[in-house]
């Protein structure tokens, strides 16, 4: 079948990678937030983080499900990229999941078992959370070099964890600006004064790394005219940062009149961030080795699980929304009544 | 040393076995709730309200465990099976993105509002998200199990260049064993929460807990305890006949019947030996097995020798494995129908007050057998389950790929460091999530009875509610 005089070998892969690129952005920056609270709460009083779990509560799951979506869709339309992939990063594979693990079961046990226990399951929380962050960062560090173990990828892998941990820490202090009040608020436009720094550094060091590690990716860049077409990117990105550090300067203001500024902001950062880096690898699926048209999988199966996703994903978005609005406004604790 | 291949093949079923432990109760632990919460609005009895804010805790337990290991369980394939997908994936992947479509983002958003939202939402967008998170978990029941039952019993696709392709999607999703195991999983579902429920209210009527909705627990469990149990036993009779028809190989082991003949005993007992190709020790019962596969005391039946490639090269699975995978289904089977209809008989008799249905009719030995069977429903499923997935080795697809076909290559001495992390882990959650809920149970002796406290509109039942919990997501020591 065509479309726009492209056989389906090509705009099928080519809209596949597109939901798969939206599935895994909306992953990074819907539980991006929520590992970030996770990673934030040792620095936080008993009850603050009783508030800072409860703003959560209700979303993270769905939050995580963008990740189960990524995974299938990768699986379902690339499925020699997804062993490719999945089997080289085995290990923090393995991490992320045994992070996941500890990080979303501590949030029932933390408060159904003995209250002695609590604290133990504070800390699993915690631990779960930086762990997922940690390997998340790591892998994103390898598959920009080329899913190649040299000590210097090594390094970069390294940093990248670093980098991404502070990060989603950022994203999560600003979920907390927008969903608490008081001290708390306080607390969290400090945290996101002081992670701020480790964003642009991350950011900076893969912009950098990428286009060094590979000449593709220099010429795509550094070349006239794409540079014109791309300078919005950078530009924009300036504009984010600018704008965020004068929310801050007015934070908390009357009313709570900024609140929501730093969160949408860093939506924005983070989605510029990762416009670069698809840009970047586009159309390989595994940098430098499998591109999206080699790994895709028969046209009939993709046709008809786009159907399906035409149908539904409005759907998911249409209830997700309802569930925001649910819970929307400042976050009070969460009751099973 | 054991090799990557039988490394993986463990650690896959660590992670399955664990896995379909928590949505076993899930999946039907929703359509309880929503059994509770709509039998409290229809009659206003607190004590329905009390059965769900009990239940609903460990609703909420059991949920995360299955997302957490499900996460693992969608990673596996890649990880470990990547052959998996690159023969079967234009089958796999359609089945799978189904299940995350229609199912997963329904039961993940709504379970906050079900959880959460009980007094921010309106009382029928409440039941509303309750109906449909359990509803979410029956559609992942049913694409999973449609995946699942498409590799016992492939059809509808082509194998072009060694990858297969969908030729029908209908012929896909209703395979020939697809509805038999999913009625027997429903089933299984709904027989594992009910004993559960009976178990855990026993557990609290003996530990002095004789609140009317601890009464009224017991009774619910055991009802629909004894419902469903022979339905189950008729529906896995008719799993039984549709295996025998596509995979005669499995349910050769699950006799233990090593040569195609008639007259085909039952063996009740034995210990099957793959050297000598006969029973150990056998104890049988002349004639079964043939009137329960054929209806016929000379029925054919046929037998694991039939499986033996002319090299000696032995193409059925593992049979003591599947034997006795089986027999311990089947013996948990027929003590759930002797436990259910036991007690029920002994409810049915009248109290002196003339009333029937009361607890304390209940003979004590048989209270106390219903709290070990709390777990009699996670032994059978688990033993159903191995018979099925053992039964079908060596292939992974039945007749398509062999399970070593599908395998990655990664070093062995990583695959069992992976194993016994997950190990681990798996041991120290479960102790947790079973010391919780014993724990929840003793607790609920203190909670204070709402129906002590009665007022009757749905309002008020709020306001009490959350006068109780004041502290909210604190527990209250
Ligand atoms: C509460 C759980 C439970 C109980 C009481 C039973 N089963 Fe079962 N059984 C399952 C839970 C289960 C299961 C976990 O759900 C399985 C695994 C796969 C499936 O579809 O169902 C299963 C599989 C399974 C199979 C293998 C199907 C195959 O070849 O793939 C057979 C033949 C039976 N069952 C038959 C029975 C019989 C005759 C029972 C009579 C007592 C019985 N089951 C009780
Ligand atoms: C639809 C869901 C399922 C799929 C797609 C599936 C798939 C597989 C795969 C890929 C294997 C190959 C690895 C191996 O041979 O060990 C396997 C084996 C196995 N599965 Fe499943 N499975 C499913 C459900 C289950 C469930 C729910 C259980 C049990 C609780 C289970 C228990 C097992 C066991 C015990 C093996 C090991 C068999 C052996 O090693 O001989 N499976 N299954
Ligand atoms: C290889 C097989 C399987 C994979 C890859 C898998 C994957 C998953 C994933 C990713 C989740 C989390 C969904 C979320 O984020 O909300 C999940 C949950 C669930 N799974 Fe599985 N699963 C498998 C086998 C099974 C089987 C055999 C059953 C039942 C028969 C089952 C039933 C469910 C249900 C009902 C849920 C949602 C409720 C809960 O989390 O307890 N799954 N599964």
């Amino acid at each position: 079948m065509e479309l726009f005089g492209y056989a389906d070998t090509i705009w099928l892969p080519f809209v596949f990678a597109a939901l798969m690129g939206v599935s895994i952005l909306l992953y990074v920056v819907l539980d991006g937030y929520d590992l970030g609270v996770g990673i934030l709460t040792p620095f936080a009083s008993d009850a603050e983080k009783d508030m800072m779990v409860a703003s959560i509560g209700p979303f993270w799951d769905a939050n995580e499900t963008w990740l189960v979506l990524a995974i299938g869709l990768l699986l379902v339309a690339f499925p020699a990229a997804h062993g490719l992939i999945l089997s080289t990063l085995y290990l923090p594979v393995f991490f992320l999941l045994i992070g996941l693990i500890l990080r979303g079961v501590s949030f029932e046990f933390r408060v159904k078992a003995r209250a002695k226990y609590k604290e133990f399951w504070n800390w699993m929380f915690f631990a779960g959370s930086l762990l997922a962050t940690l390997s998340q960062g790591f892998m994103l560090g390898l598959y920009v070099m080329g899913l190649q173990f040299t000590a210097g990828t090594f390094l970069f892998a390294a940093l990248c964890a670093l980098a991404l941990t502070v990060g989603y820490a950022f994203i999560g202090a600003t979920w907390l600006i927008l969903k608490s009040e008081g001290d708390l608020q306080l607390r969290a436009i400090r945290w996101a004064k002081e992670c701020i720094w480790g964003l642009v550094i991350g950011i900076g060091a893969i912009s950098l790394a990428t286009p060094l590690v590979s000449p593709r990716i220099w010429d795509k860049w550094f070349s006239f005219p794409s540079m014109l077409y791309l300078s919005p990117l950078p530009i924009l990105s300036l504009l984010g940062l600018w704008l965020l550090w004068r929310s801050f300067r007015h934070l908390p203001g009357d009313g709570d009149r900024w609140a929501w500024v730093p969160f949408v902001t860093a939506l924005g950062l983070f989605t510029l961030a990762f416009l670069g880096l698809a840009y970047s690898f586009y159309p390989f699926v595994v940098p430098e080795q499998l591109t999206i048209y080699e790994a895709a999988s028969a046209p009939e199966s993709l046709f008809i699980i786009l159907i399906g996703a035409c149908f539904v994903v409005p759907t998911i978005l249409g209830y997700t929304a309802l569930a925001y609005w649910v819970f929307r406004g400042k976050t009070k604790a969460l009751r099973y009544d | 040393m054991m090799d990557t291949l039988i490394l993986s093949r463990i650690q896959f079923a660590a992670n399955i076995s664990f896995h379909i432990l928590f949505p076993t109760i899930t999946i039907a632990l929703g359509w309880f709730l929503l059994f509770f919460k709509l039998r409290f609005q229809w009659t206003g009895d607190l004590k329905w309200m009390e059965a769900y804010r009990f239940w609903v805790k460990v609703f909420a337990l059991s949920f995360a465990m299955g997302v957490v290991s499900g996460i693992t369980m969608s990673f596996q394939f890649g990880t470990n099976w990547p052959g998996f997908m690159e023969t079967v994936g234009n089958i796999a992947g359609p089945l799978l993105a189904y299940e995350v479509m229609t199912a997963f983002f329904l039961e993940a958003v709504f379970i906050g509002i079900m959880l959460f939202g009980f007094s921010r939402v309106p009382s029928w967008l409440h039941t509303l998200a309750t109906f449909l998170v359990a509803f979410g978990t029956t559609m992942s029941t049913f694409w999973i199990i449609v995946l699942n039952s498409w590799m016992h019993t492939p059809q509808g696709f082509e194998m072009i260049d060694g990858v297969a392709h969908a030729t029908s999607w209908w012929e896909i999703v209703f395979n020939p064993s697809m509805p038999y195991r999913l009625v027997h999983m429903l089933l299984a579902s709904g027989l594992t929460v009910a004993f559960l429920i009976a178990g855990i209210a026993a557990f609290r009527y003996i530990l002095g807990d004789r609140k009317e909705t601890v009464r009224s627990q017991i009774r619910v469990g055991l009802t629909f305890a004894a419902l469903l149990i022979p339905v189950q036993i008729f529906a896995g009779d008719m799993h039984g006949l549709n295996t025998l028809e596509h995979q005669p190989a499995k349910v050769a082991a699950m006799e233990g019947n090593w040569e195609t003949r008639s007259n085909v005993p039952l063996v009740l007992f034995g210990m099957p030996n793959e050297e000598t190709r006969t029973n150990d020790y056998a104890i049988e019962v002349p004639n079964m097995a043939s009137i329960i596969l054929k209806h016929s005391p000379d029925g054919v039946v046929p037998g694991l020798n039939d499986f033996v490639a002319e090299d000696g090269t032995i193409e059925h699975p593992p049979v003591a494995k599947v034997f006795w995978s089986f027999r311990v289904m089947v013996a948990t089977g027929m003590a759930m129908l002797l436990l259910s209809w036991g007690s029920l008989v002994f409810l049915w008799r009248r109290a002196d007050d003339g009333r029937r249905f009361a607890i304390r009719r209940l003979p004590k030995p048989l209270l106390w057998a219903l709290v070990p069977m709390a777990l009699s429903g996670w032994v059978a499923t688990l033993a159903g389950w191995y018979t099925t997935e053992i039964g079908r080795q060596p292939w992974l697809v039945q007749g398509v790929m062999t399970t070593e076909m599908a395998v990655a290559d990664v070093p062995a001495p990583m695959v069992l460091s992976t194993l016994l992390g997950y190990l681990a882990i798996y041991a120290a959650l479960l102790l947790a999530y079973c010391g919780v809920i014993v724990y929840l149970a003793v607790k609920a002796r203190h909670d204070d009875a709402l129906e002590s406290l009665t007022p009757a509109s749905g309002e008020a039942v709020v306001d009490v509610i959350a006068r109780e919990d004041r502290g909210g997501a604190v527990p209250a020591e």
